[in-house]
């Protein structure tokens, strides 16, 4: 076991060493294609650097992964970058971006389950591979926004052409947002956050 | 000289499947993992013991303040399930303490989304 020596472990900086009240948390899921900026996301409005965790898939991952030449890979690894929001003394927000591969995320079990809802991060000029993720999200019931990062050379399309594309049910919030910068990603999760709170006023 | 060359070996079926990446045990009675989100918050309530495997020292070392079980496998460079079955057996000894996240399920819960819209506004 390749194990590093335990002395050179640090753990977090002393500046990101939680309250000894913080024990409450939840998490939000941010979704998209590759490249599409999950991880600047999550890294704008984290307080803490961003880290990664992963997870070896095995078995379940084959006949899904579509990689030439690998075909005889039985273990995938996953890997999702992730930060962290304190909201108070006692509750955390934990974000978590995931990278390309989009249909191994949902076999990471507990991932989706838990959270209160998910951010689906697209990118108009590959609008398609937003799709799958959508479909999941919706096969699942996860409540989710859309965000749409805007990319300086991305063509500006209207925002009804954009919501008939990927069949958007008119109740799901769609904004726009640029994941680099910390106020607007925050408003992508308020918008996350005050579409949740709608859902859970009983109709009627 | 001339036997000197690597004799290359014959591709075996059964021996391309990659071995097992990580072979941490010490539950040998097969018992079911404990029930860890990756927000699951983990608490030492000990310092290492002398009968904790280095992994688990580690552990409880970075619990002495409140972490998740995502940042316990980032800081330890192990994939979340890894890690979770280290947990398992802290938690059985009663080394660490864990509180499970709030998940959708307890939703509807109003209170607690104002609350992540007060603290994001802040930020």
């Amino acid at each position: 076991m390749d194990f590093r020596n335990s002395d050179t472990i640090t753990g977090p900086r002393s500046e990101d060493v939680l309250p000894t009240t913080a024990t409450a948390a939840v998490k939000v899921v941010i979704v998209g294609g590759f490249g599409v900026g999950k991880t600047t996301m999550v890294g704008s409005v984290s307080e803490i650097r961003p880290l990664t965790t992963e997870e070896t898939m095995t078995q379940a991952g084959v006949g899904v992964d579509d990689n030439f030449g690998v075909e005889s890979k039985t273990a995938t690894t996953v890997a999702m970058d992730f930060g962290r929001i304190s909201i108070s003394e006692e509750l955390i927000l934990y974000l978590f971006g995931t990278p390309g591969q989009e249909r191994f995320w949902f076999l990471w079990n507990g991932l989706f389950e838990g959270a209160l809802g998910a951010v689906v991060l697209i990118d108009t000029r590959r609008l398609e591979v937003s799709f799958d993720v959508i479909g999941r999200l919706e096969e699942r019931g996860v409540p989710f926004v859309v965000a749409v990062n805007t990319f300086p050379d991305a063509p500006n399309h209207p925002v009804e052409a954009l919501r008939s594309a990927l069949d958007l049910p008119d109740e799901v919030p769609m904004i726009d947002c640029d994941a680099r910068l910390r106020a607007s990603s925050r408003d992508v999760l308020m918008t996350l956050m005050r579409y949740l709170h709608r859902l859970a006023v009983p109709l009627g | 000289m001339s036997s000197s060359r690597r004799e290359r070996r014959k591709a075996d079926p059964a021996l391309s499947d990659p071995e097992r990446l990580y072979v941490i045990t010490g539950d040998p009675d097969g018992s079911e993992r404990a029930a860890l989100d990756l927000v699951t918050m983990v608490v030492s309530k000990s310092q290492p013991t002398p009968t904790v495997q280095p992994e688990q020292a580690v552990i409880l070392r970075l619990c002495q303040a409140p972490l998740s079980v995502a940042e316990i496998s980032a800081y330890l460079s192990l994939p979340f399930s890894v890690v979770t079955s280290l947990l398992t057996e802290l938690l059985a000894t009663e080394l660490i303490e864990s509180r499970a996240p709030i998940v959708r399920a307890t939703l509807p819960d109003r209170s607690l989304l104002e609350a992540v819209m007060h603290g994001l506004q802040k930020l």
